[in-house]
């Protein structure tokens, strides 16, 4: 990732855009944190966040016409926030005084005509960055404007001890200034480097600007400019025709950015584009937001108490957007969201020193699934920045192998002499079909494969050939485009060898992956000719004498953007005779298992907290955003591995072929529960085995002399192997390596064998005992540190 | 590194007939070397290593090194 990319990933995320309240602000107060802060009562840390955007905000506080109310995603369920009357409360209850902090003194001298809010904001602004200010107040006193209001509302005394403040950091103040001579602004322009006039100021004369029809003082609405070069103004701003303090407020500071630009000779329009209200990008999802009605004060007159300040303030939804977040455990327990991911993985490419490379783990655990984009409201995909991160990470050689070794060897031997195999139909010498069931739906559902295999050389003419294989997924998941490629054109030579027979898939990854990479390969789904075929003569309808049995569909990741399948799933779950209940998170917006991207390689416990979240109602939820649901009733896959993961979950799971090709009558397919990786190997080779006899094939693949050895072990011990990725291969060759060299340790109490041996990248230790047949494995571990020997 | 151990004397490495000792064990993982005190027999250079020690310590060493 360089850093345009990186600037490309981060602009797609909008969490950290402001709230509509801030942005549709003229002068962008952070409504959003000091709601929340007035929500806790904290006045004093309210009105800091106020005074961080706001001059004067004990004026101001008082008397804001609150355009961002208006724009509140709160009035959108019912009324938005009441922000100006929390604004009145808090700066009535804040102790602290307004501070202002000079930034270095310079010697240019604005001077500022009249003493309105626009006009005092210019000050305020200008002096804060150290400017030498001189204000012209034609009144006795100033505040212009501001000593229209009600005392109720805007006391004197306030407006007094804020404007003190001007007083105190050393701006000229010159009261009863005669500002009604027509060459007043000419001879203040000579005097003074700018000059900025408040257009509320009484009396004076503007004669030497350019005025509009009715007689205003014509300016620039981007930077204030007059038509005299170094001239100014604003002020007298309406807003739905009423007059508009915090308008007024944004002019006066658009014209002392303009003054600082233009005594400093910088570009006077350049990256403003961001002054004044504006519509965020931030996305906030009001759907499921509770309605709350808008507390009103029981004293009408003085406004909210501080108890009903803080009531008020909890209605507000603290606007964040966190779409993706909400639907994806990976992304929640990890606690950002993708624009804080992009960073960090951005800086485990590059930051070399320190702190690099901590994010491994993190980069390759995502499933790639593609939840995230579709929820998202600019199309970010997390999958896609994690799978371009996991090619540079091969290409700088830091990928650890155990991130996807397991699933590799596991497509290595779904590619190899066990699986691979790519026929006509028996007796035929083409092909215009070519069935293509996947190395995982074999692994789990041999026979039924079998049966499948029949009913499409049955039902389909010109002859149904077959291809064992895996498509690549792992390969492509892990970023190795050299294996990936490697078992794509396998595939493409093989299938072009056969007369580029139409494919028919019965799992969605091997679907989407030939659709992507093999052009010109016509592939269909198995549940797409069942539907046209008509269904298999075996397949019971499952509904009873009470009605049709309720299941919810577990749509597969990879079925996301392909709705032609899933609602020829549905169509045919419902003509066997179940009804749907639909998953909150299905369809488009389906949820990956744990298989996708070798999350269950790269990090086995992630996965399993993904699948026990989709099994199992948590309660109280252990996260707190994300939430998806279980539904009671039995749930149906389409997918081999979302039917094994949600199975071994505890979730009572069957696949759609276990309908369709029912091989024991009467069996409950939801009952089967998990599956072991050595059984799904077994499996394999079963079907292989099977259609090479068909062929007239004797012998299978050649079988190694330790593979022959029985083994022996309980259920817990076989499951508690699995989760460890041990296979029943490994621990045989293990035992037969230490019964070939003696070279094993024996417990004096238990007289139980251990023993070790390092394959590949793995040390495989074995605990066993000799049994009449073969061997009793007491137990099984694995470390992939390397033990280089003892030190004598 | 200091690990926890299991009895030494508790096994016996077949092939030589004796008990174990605790040596210095080597081990490499993703370009770090390491040594470990273990039991092992001294005169073969069998090891031994627990299930507790494999699922743990190592296996937290293993997950550190890989993110690093």
């Amino acid at each position: 990732m360089d850093k345009n990319e990186l600037q490309a990933w981060e602009y797609k995320c909008i969490q950290e855009e402001p709230a509509q309240c801030m942005s549709g602000c003229p002068i962008h107060v952070d409504a959003r944190l000091f709601v929340k802060q007035a929500g806790l009562g904290k006045w004093d840390d309210a009105q800091k966040t106020l005074a961080k955007t706001m001059p004067f905000p004990k004026i101001l506080g008082r008397i804001c016409d609150h355009p961002c109310e208006s724009v509140c995603k709160r009035g959108e369920v019912e009324e938005p926030i009441a922000i100006g009357n929390l604004e009145r409360i808090c700066i009535e209850n804040a102790h602290e005084k307004v501070k202002m902090v000079i930034l270095g003194r310079k010697q240019t001298r604005v001077a500022i005509i009249g003493s309105g809010l626009s006009s005092l904001t210019a000050a305020w602004d200008l002096i804060r960055k150290g400017y030498q200010v001189t204000i012209f107040e034609p009144g006795q006193r100033l505040g212009g404007n501001l000593r229209d209001y009600p005392e109720t509302i805007l006391p004197p005394d306030v407006i007094s001890e804020e404007l003190s403040l001007l007083e105190n950091t050393g701006a000229t103040i010159e009261l009863s200034s005669n500002i009604s001579g027509s060459d007043f602004i000419s001879n203040l322009r000579k005097e003074f480097d700018a000059v900025f006039i408040g257009l509320d100021a009484e009396g004076l004369n503007t004669g030497v600007l350019e005025h509009n029809g009715n007689s205003k003082a014509l300016y620039a609405p981007l930077t204030m400019a007059t038509s005299m070069d170094g001239v100014f103004a604003g002020g007298k701003h309406t807003l739905n025709g009423r007059p508009s303090p915090i308008y007024d407020v944004l002019d006066g500071r658009k014209a002392a950015t303009s003054i600082d630009r233009y005594t400093m000779n910088s570009s006077m329009d350049s990256g403003r584009e961001f002054e004044g209200p504006y519509t965020s990008r931030l996305y906030t999802n009001i759907e499921g937001i509770a309605p709350l009605p808008r507390i009103s004060p029981a004293d009408t007159v003085s406004g909210f108490s501080a108890q009903e300040a803080i009531q008020e303030a909890g209605r507000c939804i603290q606007c964040e957007c966190l779409e993706c977040v909400k639907v994806c455990l990976y992304l929640e327990r990890y606690e950002g969201y993708p624009k804080k991911y992009a960073r960090q993985v951005f800086n485990n490419e590059y930051v070399m020193h320190g702190r690099a490379r901590t994010k491994n783990l993190f980069v390759n655990t995502c499933s790639t699934c593609g939840l995230c984009e579709t929820v998202c409201p600019n199309d970010f995909y997390v999958g896609d920045m994690m799978l371009q991160a996991r090619r540079t990470m091969l290409k700088n050689n830091v990928m650890p192998p155990s991130f996807h070794e397991f699933a590799l060897l596991d497509m290595a031997h779904s590619n190899g002499e066990h699986f691979a195999l790519s026929h006509h139909e028996p007796e035929k010498d083409k092909s215009t079909w070519l069935y293509f069931p996947s190395c995982q739906l074999c692994s789990t559902s041999p026979a039924e494969v079998e049966a499948s295999y029949g009913y499409l050389r049955k039902n389909l003419e010109g002859g149904v050939g077959i291809m064992l294989r895996c498509c690549g997924a792992p390969a492509y998941w892990a970023g190795r485009d050299d294996l990936f490629k490697e078992a794509q054109d396998t595939i493409r030579q093989e299938w072009e060898q056969l007369g580029k027979p139409r494919v028919i898939t019965a799992c969605s990854t091997c679907k989407n992956l030939f659709q992507d990479h093999i052009p010109g390969m016509e592939t269909h789904t198995l549940w797409e000719i069942v539907e046209k075929c008509g269904l298999p003569q075996q397949s019971p309808v499952c509904g009873n004498a009470t009605g049709a049995k309720t299941i919810s569909i577990a749509d597969p990741c990879m079925s996301r953007h392909d709705q032609e399948t899933r609602e020829s799933v549905r169509r045919i779950a419902q003509t066997l005779g179940f009804s749907i209940e639909e998953l909150s998170l299905s369809g488009e917006k389906a949820e990956c298992c744990g298989f996708g991207g070798l999350m269950f390689n790269a990090d086995p416990a992630m996965a399993k907290n993904v699948i026990k979240h989709r099994t199992t109602t948590i309660d109280p939820p252990d996260t707190s955003l994300y939430r998806t649901t279980v539904n009671d009733n039995d749930y149906l896959a389409y997918c081999a591995m979302c039917r094994d993961n949600l199975a071994a979950g505890g979730k009572r799971t069957s696949h759609l072929i276990e309908h369709l090709f029912p091989t024991v009558p009467g069996n409950d397919p939801a009952a089967r529960g998990w599956i072991s990786w050595s059984e799904r190997r077994a499996n394999r080779t079963r079907v292989k085995e099977n259609i090479l006899r068909e062929h007239g094939a004797s012998e299978g693949a050649v079988v190694e002399e330790f593979e022959k050895i029985t083994l022996h072990m309980t259920p817990e011990v076989r499951r508690k192997i699995d989760e460890r990725r041990i296979l029943e291969g490994d621990i045989k060759k293990v035992i037969d390596h230490a019964e070939q060299t003696g070279k094993r340790l024996q417990s004096l109490q238990s007289k139980v064998y251990r023993t070790y041996l390092q394959s590949d990248n793995v040390t495989f230790w074995v605990d066993y005992t000799p049994a009449d047949t073969g061997f009793t494995v007491h137990n099984a571990y694995c470390h992939r540190m390397n033990i280089v020997g003892i030190k004598q | 590194m200091k690990l926890p151990l299991e009895e030494p004397k508790d096994w016996i490495c077949t092939a030589c007939g004796c008990t174990l000792d605790i040596v210095k064990v080597g081990f490499t993982y993703m370009k770090g070397n390491f040594e470990v005190d273990l039991p092992a027999c001294s005169s073969c250079g069998l090891v031994l290593i627990s299930e507790e020690l494999a699922n743990g310590k190592m296996a937290d060493v293993e997950r550190i090194l890989e993110d690093k």
